[in-house]
């Protein structure tokens, strides 16, 4: 079936089975591969970007289901690695083999456009779902402080590049167990 | 004292570039194969490196290694860089491609470091002398009179100075120094060893650039995904293919024989298709029939079982036997009984095996991350027959090694596939192919009997190992040592083992061996400690002093000394003499060596009413030599080490039927964010040895220290891992 989506801000119509999950549209039919594939069963967070402003696990949404809608991917989220994140990913030199990193990144960006100060026990809740093989939990949790503050200095030159979730009375991000 | 590891010797040649500038040619030799020639300098083939500057200044370093994480990309070069003496922002790094011109191309083992410190370093001052005699003769002065600083030559007396890159060009038609004859620096001038230098991919990774084999792709190529006989050792004899070939997008469905005993591709159906998703739709309508083969016997629970017996006989092999062990447990003041065991694992690196290939005219290009790539080139060569001067094999950066890409199943699979469809394809396996079908940590039983006197000290140590082989063969990663701690300290000790046939394929993890046997060694010994009224720490410590085996540390031996070190230096970090005593809540430490890296740990650990455990701290002391290369990277391996340790201890690959029963993380679960110790505090010994390499040793400890912080909150002493099995979950 054709399915139009906009992604990183540009439409695209794709020629797909309605049941192909989002995250191989993303990858093998637009071409960007900074979206991960972990697990395909939405249990490592590899491939979360962000749809309708909000973080999911795009192994986990059909193609069918994202038509019309806005999808931000690692790609989108600041080309030149501009982001607060991605600053404070490089200062701090979070990765070690760096696979699990983008899924990380919309993760916590999703958390800090409804959270813009969060506590360590926020930080665990948003990112439970995101796994991290290598185990750079310790730095990806003062990644997200760091940003935090420098996304803090920045607010008032600049809007977030995230768009702001529709509603904040849920959480931004599945908590998993 | 100080042990050197200089176990290779640096050469280095220099060649012009076109258009300017100057390549050096890196060649090390193992020392042994340079005493052989009488000295002689290599023939000039297999070169280790390659360093360009050109006239910008720009100092680029191919690196040959694989990356898989561990830093190996940044580390090597770092060591070029300063004793070349340029500004790291003038350098650049490039993975190099398998090339038979480079050498041995691998990532393992945590030999970087100890193999490469000294030469690589040579290296660096050797090139930075003929840039040196390069500016000497452009100005006529003595080299001797010249310094550098940061990628230019200075000339004090009149304050002039050149750029490398300026140079360069004359430095290609220069000779080099013999860079065993160079003067190294001294550690106190080091602008960039000790320093915290990030990762070189880091821009890409927080980008998304393609960075990782499986982001490669080519213009029309197709997608393939293999199902293998869910029995390991078995053989596929018939599948649906007609009706699989009729799906949408599937171009090709067939079967692939088992090849060459115990070796890749073992049999299975591949399906090929204009997208993975179409391939991997195809898939869910495959039925198969096979011959499941004797591997269909393999089982967790007949393991055990098998074990159990085998223990109530006499070892079929000793591996060590010291004074009289049995009359030494007679007469001992008290005797501790125990058996001990742990499970399968799997590697689980994030991302899934993968392999690009493209198969015409008789020659195979790949595209591929793997720790191995020459040996993937040999397995293709003997299980297809392509030769191997007919195979060329890309490097990808990888989603995490861990031992899981030593092994290049994968890599043969996409070979036979790419030759069977002769276009570019790419074979994907899913997370549920690498949990069911890698090659895992095998499991192991220990059944211990250990005696302490009167004061508390362990005089008696039996240990029967049983463990899977084959008569006096063990499976790959099976085996044991007979110097693992405390072998060589205790009066009266045996170690033998028997064997248990087994199909289910094994293989190398992080800190083989070591994962498994510090597990059960160094619980064994807090059990020993606590029947005989003695402190743990204190305990071991006599231990370690009685001996003063003076091991080289770097040749695989102990050093009692260095252990005894970190094991204090822990103790007094965590404050384990003050510890308080409360139920519910307690410190467990345990120690390790493992390659030629001393580790010692401190696990605050409390148990709830429900046994949910968390794990509130980690103290972590090392002693990996006098240097630590890159800060940043050796506290990163640090933490991920022990944060990998800890996930061990809830997993499990059971077996049943020949075939895995786990298939995804929802079942094999890594340790996640809400669970990892809120603080892994690393301190060093810096003793006077040569730097050793900290891919692994930091791992093995991690796992008594927490099972005795367990006993040390609860009373309960955990035998037997997962720790699931005993009702326990992470808190």
């Amino acid at each position: 079936m054709l399915v139009t989506l906009t992604v990183n801000g540009r439409s695209a119509t794709v020629d797909v089975a309605a049941d192909t999950p989002l995250l191989w549209v993303l990858r093998d039919v637009l071409n960007l591969k900074g979206t991960k594939f972990g697990c395909g069963v939405g249990q490592c967070g590899a491939c979360t970007v962000h749809m309708r402003g909000r973080a999911v696990r795009s192994c986990q949404v059909l193609v069918s289901n994202a038509a019309g809608a806005e999808v931000l991917t690692i790609e989108g989220l600041s080309p030149t690695g501009a982001h607060p994140l991605q600053r404070a990913w490089e200062e701090i030199d979070v990765p070690e083999c760096g696979y699990c990193q983008a899924g990380q990144i919309m993760t916590a960006a999703a958390l800090l456009t409804v959270n813009p100060q969060p506590s360590d026990s926020d930080i665990d809740s948003a990112m439970n779902g995101n796994l991290c093989r290598c185990g750079t939990y310790l730095r990806i949790r003062q990644g997200i402080h760091r940003a935090a503050t420098l996304m803090a200095a920045d607010g008032s030159r600049r809007q977030p590049d995230v768009e702001a979730p529709d509603t904040t009375s849920e959480p931004a991000v599945p908590v998993s167990k | 004292m100080s042990i050197t590891t200089l176990d290779r010797r640096a050469f280095l040649r220099t060649t012009a570039i076109a258009g300017g500038g100057v390549l050096f040619t890196v060649y090390l030799d193992p020392t042994s194969l340079f005493a052989q020639r009488g000295g002689q300098p290599p023939a000039p083939l297999d070169p280790d490196a390659f360093i360009r500057i050109t006239p910008d200044g720009i100092v680029t370093i191919i690196a040959k290694n694989p990356e898989i994480g561990q830093g190996v990309k940044v580390t090597l070069p770092m060591l070029i860089a300063e004793e070349l003496d340029v500004a790291w922002s003038d350098v650049r790094i490039e993975q190099g491609d398998l090339n038979s011109a480079y050498g041995p191309q691998i990532a393992g083992g945590s030999r970087a470091v100890p193999s490469n410190w000294t030469p690589m370093r040579q290296v660096g001052a050797a090139a930075r002398a003929t840039l040196v005699a390069a500016a000497a003769e452009t100005w006529k002065v003595p080299a001797a009179h010249l310094r550098t600083s940061a990628g230019r030559v200075l000339d004090p007396e009149t304050n002039r100075s050149l750029g490398y890159g300026e140079v360069a060009t004359r430095a290609a038609a220069m000779p080099t120094p013999d860079p065993a004859t160079v003067t190294l620096k001294d550690p106190k001038d080091y602008t960039i060893i000790g320093k915290p230098i990030p990762g070189v991919d880091n821009p890409a990774i927080v980008t998304g650039k393609p960075l990782y084999g499986i982001d490669f792709s080519l213009p029309g190529m197709l997608h393939a995904v293999y199902e293998r006989c869910p029995v390991f050792g078995g053989t596929v004899t018939g599948a649906n293919l007609d009706e699989i070939r009729r799906l949408p997008g599937v171009r090709h469905a067939f079967i692939v024989p088992n090849g060459p005993p115990n070796a890749a591709p073992f049999s299975g159906v591949a399906i090929v298709a204009d997208s993975f998703w179409q391939a991997e739709t195809a898939r869910q309508q495959l039925r198969m029939t096979s011959d499941e083969g004797p591997g269909a016997a393999d089982s967790s629970e007949a393991f055990a079982r098998r074990a159990a017996e085998l223990s109530t006989e006499a070892p079929a092999r000793t591996l060590r036997t010291d004074g009289d062990v049995d009359a030494a447990l007679s007469s001992a003041a008290k005797v501790v009984e125990a058996a001990y065991s742990y499970p399968f694992l799997a590697h689980a690196p994030l991302e899934p095996p993968n392999c690009t290939g493209h198969f015409q005219n008789g020659k195979l290009e790949l595209w591929v991350g793997t720790q191995t790539p020459q040996n993937g080139v040999r397995d293709i060569a003997r299980a297809t027959g392509i030769p191997a001067e007919n195979i060329s094999l890309h490097l990808f950066r990888m989603g995490g090694g861990f031992g899981g890409r030593l092994y290049n199943n994968y890599v043969v699979e996409a070979a036979w596939i790419a030759r069977e469809v002769g276009v570019p394809v790419q074979l994907r396996w899913t997370r549920e192919d690498e949990t069911q079908h890698e090659l895992y940590r095998p499991g192991g039983f220990h059944y211990f009997k250990g005696g302490v006197d009167a004061k508390g000290s362990l005089v008696a140590w039996r240990d029967h190992f049983v463990t899977f082989g084959e008569g006096e063969r063990f499976a790959a990663s099976a085996a044991m040592g007979g110097t693992e701690f405390p072998a060589r300290f205790v009066p009266n000790f045996l170690l033998g083992s028997s064997v248990m046939p087994l199909h289910v394929h094994t293989g190398a993890m992080r800190a083989p061996g070591s994962n498994a046997l510090a597990f059960v060694l160094q619980s064994f010994l807090d059990e020993l400690a606590h029947a005989g009224g003695r402190d743990p720490l204190e305990f071991q410590l006599e231990l370690l002093g009685r001996a003063p085996v003076q091991g080289d540390g770097a040749r695989g031996g102990l050093d009692a000394a260095r252990m005894s070190a970190v094991l204090r230096l822990v103790g007094e970090k965590s404050g384990w003499a003050g510890r308080p005593k409360t139920s519910g809540r307690g410190l467990g430490i345990a120690c390790y060596f493992s390659h030629s890296g001393y580790f010692a740990e401190v696990a605050d650990v409390s148990v709830d009413d429900r046994k949910r455990i968390r794990v509130h701290k980690v103290w972590v002391a090392g002693d990996v030599g006098r240097q630590i290369i890159n800060p940043l990277h050796a506290e990163s391996q640090v933490q991920g080490g022990v944060i990998e340790g800890i996930s061990h201890m809830m997993q499990e690959i059971t077996i049943v039927k020949g075939g895995v029963v786990q298939s995804n993380f929802d079942d094999y679960p890594l340790l996640r964010m809400r669970h990892v110790p809120p603080a892994i505090e690393t301190h060093w010994v810096m003793s006077d040895n040569d730097p050793t390499g900290l891919g692994e040793p930091m791992l093995p400890p991690i796992l008594p220290a927490v099972a005795n912080g367990i006993f040390a909150a609860t009373g309960d002493r955990v035998r037997a891992l997962p720790l699931s099995r005993h009702g326990y979950s992470w808190a």
